[in-house]
């Protein structure tokens, strides 16, 4: 079966279930093993590197990717259990050449990253909380943005990003 | 991680011939501990019974008490309205908990049924009664500053992890069990039970059951109710330490108290020696309730690493019980 965002025939031995999925708005059938985690089916069968394998056990956030539009953490998630549902990851907030998404956008304007590496996760955190409402007080946000971590320490930086989206109204859409 | 079958079903009954039908099969709901702890070897079924998409989400509250079905996600029971007003201290426990990635995936029934994070729990290399019977307990006389000063055995001293059965506990709450022969009720309190020399069992559920559903009733003071959590960090850690206090004062003296502990026991631990003796202390008397405090936590037996958890209970128990009294 062909996968519509690399045209591979992937299915491999062991691979005995078909999930139906649609991801960045491209609908996909992916062959997967029952183990096997959306961030492994993302980043090995949709060849999408931008969601980050960080602890791999729930404790970073570098992972984190919207499911039917609520953040969750694509590690702990079994690709299996994403059948019939809409999966969002960095690549579809904004295209190769495309316009960044706003909150892209303020995390270049804020310094809110070093090294990288937890930015994807950071950002799929920072859109789903301005949608969820919790964008109030630095206080509110430091707490609802705690379950990503950065090891550079760019917390002020992504800080000031969420609050300059927030305070523009631009950035609480997935696209 | 090793191989695994998996199968999803649609509805309760589904998932509870599905139960019976596969021999060493468990649960996957959320998969915020059961997909972290099977890659990790802590735990190895052979069948996942996906039940992820069972419609058992609903949840109900009100001044006279709540029901919260088994498969609702914490984020949803959290910020209910009516769980705001009428048991701020479910709320508060659940959003105290993980990060709010996780409380998008977690169920309540899978927070109660969560393993504990005793880290010799999680690393197969060390001995471990709870997840290999008979291989010794490397917690007892190893790094020990996490685990409980109460409740513990010669086989098993590690904590339940859950802010929300803690919570749960201060407020009686029933759960409701369903299997083969039907639905079967049990105290939250009866359901976790102490390690003794059987710790991998854990809790009242037997072979094919699931736990459908939580409830509660109203009481005077739970709609001050409070969870006081005592973290190594701000955000995003489980409990050295918490409190869930459901206060009921009357000019500004204590009646009645609920009082739950987290981070000490091996279960949830409810405190009604701590209960007794804060009845009739006046709120605001801040000597007065750390004396009445001395009663909580009767029995803990520290470990080489975690004494201090004892007066750090006692002193969240005085602050915790100020607050929801309105003392401070």
């Amino acid at each position: 079966m062909t996968n519509a965002h690399t045209g591979d025939h992937a299915l491999e031995p062991g691979f005995d279930h078909t999930v139906t999925t649609v991801v960045n708005g491209v609908p996909c059938e992916l062959p997967v093993a029952a183990g096997m985690s959306l961030l492994d089916a993302l980043r090995e069968h949709l060849r999408l590197r931008g969601t980050k394998k960080g602890c791999n056990q729930g404790a970073c956030g570098a992972c984190t990717v919207h499911v039917d539009g609520r953040r969750v953490l694509s590690c702990l998630t079994l690709a299996v259990q994403c059948d019939g549902r809409e999966v969002t990851t960095i690549e579809g907030l904004a295209g190769p050449g495309e316009t960044l998404h706003p909150m892209q956008a303020a995390f270049v304007a804020a310094d809110g990253f070093q090294c990288g590496y937890c930015t994807p996760g950071q950002v799929m955190s920072a859109v789903a909380l301005l949608a969820e409402g919790h964008g109030g007080s630095d206080e509110e946000i430091r707490e609802w943005m705690s379950g990503n971590l950065c090891r550079c320490g760019a917390y002020n930086g992504i800080l000031s990003a969420i609050k300059a989206v927030r305070d523009s109204g631009t950035g609480d859409t997935d696209a | 991680m090793r191989e695994v079958a998996y199968l999803a079903v649609a509805d309760v009954d589904s998932a509870i011939a599905a139960l019976a039908a596969h021999k060493n099969s468990m649960l996957l709901a959320g998969g915020t501990n059961v997909v972290d702890y099977l890659r990790a070897g802590a735990i190895s079924p052979s069948v996942l019974v996906d039940i992820s998409k069972v419609p058992i989400t609903d949840v109900q509250v009100g001044e006279a008490g709540f029901t919260i079905g088994g498969l609702a996600r914490m984020s949803d029971v959290a910020a209910n309205p009516g769980m705001r007003a009428f048991f701020p201290v479910v709320s508060q426990a659940l959003e105290l908990s993980a990060s709010a990635q996780l409380r998008n995936m977690a169920t309540i029934g899978g927070n109660l049924m969560q393993r504990t994070r005793c880290g010799y729990f999680r690393e197969a290399g060390f001995a471990c009664n709870k997840r290999t019977p008979g291989s010794g307990c490397a917690a007892r006389d190893g790094l020990n500053r996490p685990h409980a000063v109460l409740g513990g055995s010669g086989h098993c001293v590690a904590t339940h992890p859950s802010d929300l059965a803690v919570a749960l506990a201060a407020l009686d709450a029933m759960m409701h069990l369903q299997g083969p022969a039907g639905v079967r009720q049990i105290a939250l309190t009866d359901f976790y039970r102490m390690p003794g020399d059987t710790p991998q069992l854990e809790n009242a559920l037997q072979s094919g059951e699931m736990i459908v559903q939580v409830s509660a009733n109203g009481t005077p003071g739970a709609a001050g109710s409070h969870y006081l959590k005592v973290r190594e960090r701000a955000s995003y850690e489980f409990a050295v330490v918490s409190v869930a206090a459901v206060v009921n004062a009357s000019g500004g003296v204590i009646e009645t108290a609920r009082i739950a502990f987290g981070g000490v026991g091996t279960v949830p631990w409810r405190d009604h020696a701590a209960e007794h003796a804060l009845a009739g202390v006046i709120a605001a008397d801040s000597g007065a309730l750390r004396l009445a405090a001395d009663a909580a936590l009767a029995g803990a037996e520290p470990l080489t690493h975690n004494g201090f958890k004892i007066e750090m209970g006692r002193r969240a128990l005085v602050r915790a019980v100020q607050t929801a009294a309105g003392a401070r």
